[in-house]
């Protein structure tokens, strides 16, 4: 047999058409469902306060988008493998690990990008950032899309049921979008209830969102340490999703 | 060797449940190997493992000449696989489920694509090619998934009871193209179909409890059971047998498994008597009884008389 070169772009392109692409073009509720979650919470939002948080609202749908994915990622993961074999398939086959999920997360960002376009012309309506701000906040975003995507790559190879797959999500989507101040600041909480929501790695990603959009005020210290704890976080699943993932089951 | 090297695997789940006890395999770099067995027999497992799906608990295994345990990346490159419970993705046609299964496989857009569709051709599923998944039959889908295994390059190929719910026509095809295949494939196929496995393999491996008991051509394992020809008697009395014969009763009559010449003075002795009988090479199932099923039907199994 003569080697072949691989193209890993095909590799990456099979998920996105897997898992967006034909996927959004039978089942077109799904478009409605990616939308509707972080924009019903924004409109919400921002009808309680008079209009007043509609920043904090459309910082806090981006990020929960992207926080989103990965949970919704794993659920299509878990799908894929315990229902449809894919992923057994996938392992006896060239495409490994990393570019499985690089793929599927690139479809998870496919199936947000209408969404996402909609919260960009909010923001420049609405927040009107300036470029330094602007790329704050895509840092933010782009740390905890990867932080998600490898929780949700990890919990999904864990499973091996869909049921399975629905108590993560619920589990998850509670600590990562109930409890944390995403949407408001968290001056919000009343003081003890305010270190429950520190647990939540999304808290210090929208501490960084407000702070830089001025919103609220947060010392330079504060701002290291919440910094260093996405960026910390988001390392540790990532490293713990390479070595703990289960693609080869032992 | 550029085939299957298996060598003392054993895999236990949880410590607990031995699923395979030391197997030990060696085939060439071409042909069908099958495996069969009861369920809960350990071929899925087995399949599993030497697809760098499953790590063993001991032992070792290569295929294509590489190590599956060490070197799984590279044995990968080399083999593909249709799992026992895969199954086509419902939001997607046949094509575009074996065209994005061969995009994983790294194949360029537009040669991916080619493929697809021929492969789909191949197994007379062109009428398929743009119907969702969903639609299909039960067998078709079975079909579009092994479609979707030769579309690809692999050399090594896995089938874990790729006709379980074809029809009869269907598997006969699907026969002949794997019939076909072997000649450049090596393909390791199980099956509940013993008449399949007869057909198709060059070498068929029995495996009971995790073992395999038996392995070898049809003409080895006929050899090794002692047992070429078997007499069927179609009469309620038993008829009287020359000893160290296999005898099975059956609803309505006898069964006599044996060798080449007791087989011929048996079938001599019941022309005499005006019997009813035929004789027949011994086949896949009569031997799959006496390798794996020998100890539990023991209540219907008899030995021929001391005097004959
Ligand atoms: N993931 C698992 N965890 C624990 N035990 C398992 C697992 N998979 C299989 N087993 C057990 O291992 C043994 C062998 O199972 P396996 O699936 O290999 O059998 P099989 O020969 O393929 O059967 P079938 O003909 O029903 O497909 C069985 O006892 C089964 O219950
Ligand atoms: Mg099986």
């Amino acid at each position: 047999m003569v080697n072949r070169k691989r193209s890993v772009w095909s590799q990456i392109l099979a998920s996105v058409l897997v898992n967006a692409v034909y996927a959004m073009e039978n089942y077109p509720i799904m478009f409605v469902n990616t939308l509707l979650s972080p924009l019903s919470i924004l409109i919400v939002i921002t009808f309680v306060s008079h209009g007043m948080l509609i920043g904090f609202g459309i910082e806090g749908a981006l990020i929960m988008t992207a926080v989103m994915s990965g949970v919704s990622m794993q659920g299509d993961l878990s799908h894929l493998k315990n229902d449809m074999k894919l992923q057994d398939m996938v392992v006896t086959s060239p495409t490994g690990p990393l570019t499985y999920v690089a793929g599927m997360g690139v479809s998870e960002i496919v199936f947000s990008l209408p969404v996402l376009v909609l919260l960009v012309i909010l923001a420049s309506i609405y927040i009107q950032p300036t470029l330094m701000q602007a790329l704050t906040i895509l840092l933010v975003i782009i740390v905890m899309f990867c932080f998600s995507i490898a929780l949700g790559f990890l919990l999904s190879t864990l499973t091996t049921d869909v049921m399975q797959s629905w108590g993560f999500s619920g589990i998850v989507s509670v600590l990562l979008s109930t409890i944390p101040p995403v949407y408001y600041p968290i001056s919000y909480i009343p003081m003890p209830f305010q270190y429950i929501a520190y647990i939540s790695p999304t808290t210090y990603a929208a501490q960084i969102a407000q702070a830089a959009m001025g919103y609220v005020s947060v010392s330079k210290l504060n701002l290291v340490v919440d910094w260093i704890v996405i960026v910390a976080v988001c390392i540790a699943l990532l490293v713990l999703g390479y070595k703990k993932a289960r693609w080869r089951e032992p | 060797m550029n085939g299957i090297e298996v060598r003392n695997l054993s895999k236990t789940y949880d410590g607990r449940t031995y699923a395979l006890r030391n197997v030990n395999i060696m085939f060439p770099e071409r042909g069908i190997l099958s495996i069969i067995g009861r369920n809960g027999a350990g071929k899925t497992t087995l399949i599993r493992i030497l697809a760098t799906e499953l790590m063993p608990t001991s032992g070792s295994a290569s295929v294509g000449g590489i190590d599956v345990v060490a070197k799984p990346a590279a044995a990968r490159e080399i083999m593909a696989i249709v799992p026992q419970e895969a199954r086509t993705i419902p939001w997607m046609t046949a094509r575009q489920q074996v065209f994005s299964y061969l995009l994983y496989r790294g194949f360029p857009y537009s040669e991916a694509k080619e493929r697809a569709v021929k492969s789909l051709k191949q197994l007379g599923l062109q009428k398929y090619t743009n119907k969702l998944s969903r639609l299909l039959s039960g067998g078709t889908k079975r079909k579009v998934m092994v479609a979707t295994v030769l579309a690809s390059e692999a050399r090594v190929i896995f089938l874990d009871e790729p006709t379980t719910g074809l029809d009869p026509i269907s598997r006969r095809e699907l026969w002949q193209l794997l019939n076909k295949l072997k000649k450049e494939y090596l393909i390791v196929l199980t099956t509940h179909y013993l008449e399949e496995a007869e057909y198709l393999a060059d070498t068929i491996a029995i495996m009971e409890s995790g073992r395999i008991v038996a392995m070898g051509s049809m003409d080895e394992l006929r050899k090794r059971a002692g047992q070429q020809y078997s007499v069927r008697v179609m009469d309620e009395r038993r008829p009287k047998l020359p000893k160290g014969v296999r005898v099975v009763r059956f609803d309505g009559g006898y069964q006599v498994l044996t060798d080449r010449e007791r087989a011929f003075a048996i079938s001599n002795a019941l022309m005499h008597e005006k019997a009813r009988f035929s004789t027949n090479p011994v086949s896949l199932e009569d031997l799959f009884y006496y390798f794996a099923k020998r100890s539990i039907n023991e209540d219907t199994e008899e030995q021929g008389d001391d005097e004959w």
